[in-house]
């Protein structure tokens, strides 16, 4: 781990009405990487995307970006570096893709300044690279599931951030869309540099383009590293209270498990 | 290369769509302006209107009853105008496609609370008025908004509308119980009370200027904040809107916009709900066409309604308060089982 990366968090804790979500989180993230956050349902996996950026206030400590305190940072200034497209985000009524996408520039406009060249530019380059160009004047309610997501994150892609956080972004997808979009996310790190961090469900599917992994259970951060640091049927077992074995995937010879039930045990 | 053809081709046509329907709302204004002068239980002729409002041929008696129509006129569009984009603003803070001040009660609240400074305090002064009814209007918003978003889920379209009739039905019949053993607030608040705009005069004009002009500032100012709010408190957040802040004053522009036109003119409903719908059905969701079209065609909507009160109700005439009902009622009942009411 660097220590010039940009992102720490320090101390975080975070809570809903008296219930401790995250306890006491320490970490940072590396720089121009995908790193994943894995952990089992309710662990506060989403809490700590929304406490690491403006969404949530934490109850105790801080999330530093290149040495200050995010919440100290104008909030649109901030949201020209670090992105976030939340988990389920509400589509307008009637509204277009491009109408949708062109909106991730809203930390980039101000008032009296509206739509410049630099805008439309980041919106086309934004639509290319999620391959939805042609279905820019299209409605968004006619798109499906997975042409939806891609026009959403083309949405945060307009934002032009060197960060961004994205809360299950495969959720509800086919396999194939899973894929793609990660696929797409990946093309996005190596091109431009991102340094993104995100919350997946799948662990598999984690371990494959994961950089670098940090794995919650029950609110505290109980391992981080490599794939193959954090994939192992030990670790696997400590914080998901599951039986696995883990193999070598054959395609991208990123770890792979192979959970064990109670039907099936070798 | 970048393929920028996606403006080029269906891209255009949507934008394109803009100066159209702007020229037609200008027109749309400037014809109703020309109704509202000319019609009334004396109809004036094309000739006798132009020199009513030309300064020099002020003489004649019809002149002089196309004078006495403009400052109803004027008072009518700047009406119509406030409660256009007060619907609009209530309909983005809360991101509930039927939030109108009349729905969700905001009208009655500023009405009951004149009632009161009639019966009580004596008060009998639109400048007066006015502060009862923003008072009121203030009050009603934060109850109706606070029991619609109790539970789970938080404010809902359907618990808010909910809320907002519940308690509009029972500050009505307070209001009712406070006018009825006294037949000196009756009389005064009778024709305050189903909404008209035949009281208005350049006095109230220039009571309501201030109010108008500061809501119109701050909605214009708050419009592309309150687009990205419409993606969800998160995405907004995310793109640096401070949610509570934005909130806070669009609401309150909101509130003062509809206060101010219900202190003077009476509580008038549906022009909102009406104004709004008709202008996303004709250009999208972008919040910053919204706003200044939503005023422009409830401006529209106020006066057509004003002038066809008058010659339906002839001889006497029928408030314009009655007239929007009769429109927008029917028109609220499709949106609902249309239920594209999802929300915003």
């Amino acid at each position: 781990m660097n220590t010039k990366d940009r992102l720490h968090v320090e101390g975080l804790e975070a809570a809903y009405e008296n219930k401790t979500i995250l306890k006491d989180i320490q970490l940072k993230v590396p720089d121009g990487r995908i790193n994943v956050i894995i952990g089992a349902n309710a662990c506060g996996k989403s809490t700590l995307l929304k406490a690491m950026s403006r969404l949530l206030k934490p109850v105790g400590g801080v999330t530093t970006l290149d040495g200050k305190a995010i919440h100290t940072i104008p909030p649109k200034k901030l949201a020209r570096t670090l992105g976030l497209l939340p988990q389920s985000p509400i589509v307008p009524e009637g509204i277009t893709v491009a109408d949708l996408v062109g909106r991730g520039r809203f930390p980039h406009q101000s008032f009296m300044r509206s739509r410049t060249k630099e805008d439309d530019h980041a919106v086309a380059e934004a639509m290319e690279m999620m391959n939805i160009a042609d279905l820019a004047e299209r409605n968004i309610d006619e798109l499906s599931g997975g042409q939806r997501q891609r026009v959403w994150i083309a949405m945060a892609l307009t934002q032009e951030t060197d960060i961004l956080f994205l809360d299950e972004p495969t959720t509800f997808l086919d396999i194939t869309y899973q894929v793609e979009i990660l696929d797409m996310l990946t093309d996005l790190n190596r091109k431009q540099g991102t340094t993104i961090l995100m919350v997946l469900h799948d662990i598999n599917l984690s371990a494959r383009y994961a950089d670098y992994m940090f794995a919650l259970k029950q609110g505290e951060l109980v391992t981080q590293g490599t794939p193959q640091d954090v994939i192992t049927s030990e670790q696997i077992k400590n914080i998901f209270d599951l039986d696995c074995e883990v193999i070598e995937d054959p395609v991208s010879k990123s770890p792979l498990i192979i959970p064990k039930g109670r039907h099936h045990i070798r | 290369m970048l393929s920028t053809t996606w403006r080029n081709k269906e891209g255009k046509q949507r934008r394109s769509k803009v100066p159209v329907v702007l020229v037609c709302a200008l027109g749309l204004v400037v014809v109703s302006t020309l109704l509202s002068l000319a019609f009334g239980s004396r109809a004036v002729t094309w000739e006798e209107l132009m020199s009513g409002l030309s300064l020099s041929g002020a003489d004649s008696y019809a002149a002089s009853v196309v004078q006495e129509r403009i400052p109803r006129t004027v008072f009518s569009l700047c009406c119509g105008a406030a409660l256009g984009i007060s619907g609009a603003l209530m309909q983005a803070v809360t991101r509930n496609p039927l939030a109108d001040p009349s729905i969700l009660g905001v009208n009655t609240g500023a009405a009951l609370f004149v009632v009161f400074g009639m019966a009580f305090l004596g008060i009998n002064s639109q400048s007066q008025y006015i502060w009862l009814a923003l008072v009121g209007a203030t009050l009603t918003a934060l109850f109706v908004y606070g029991i619609g978003s109790l539970g789970r889920a938080g404010a809902t379209p359907l618990k808010l509308v909910l809320a907002g009739a519940a308690t509009s039905a029972a500050l009505s019949s307070i209001v009712s119980a406070i006018i009825l053993p006294r037949t000196n607030v009756m009389d005064q608040f009778r024709f305050w009370q189903v909404g008209s705009v035949g009281s208005g005069s350049w006095q109230s004009i220039m009571i309501f200027l201030p109010f108008l002009v500061v809501g119109i500032v701050i909605a214009i100012m708050a419009a592309s904040s309150l687009n990205a709010l419409a993606l969800g408190d998160e995405v907004a957040s995310g793109q640096g809107v401070r949610i509570g802040v934005l909130r806070l004053i669009a609401a309150f522009a909101g509130v003062i916009l509809c206060g101010a036109a219900t202190a003077l003119a009476g509580p008038i409903g549906f022009i909102g709900l009406l104004s709004t719908h008709l202008v996303r059905l004709l250009l999208g969701p972008d919040l910053r066409l919204i706003i200044p079209f939503s005023a422009m065609t409830g401006a529209i909507i106020l006066t057509v309604s004003d002038v066809s009160g008058r010659l339906l109700g002839s001889p006497g005439e029928l408030e314009v308060g009655v007239v929007t009902a009769f429109v927008g009622a029917p028109i609220l009942i499709m949106l609902a089982v249309r239920m594209k009411v999802r929300s915003l």
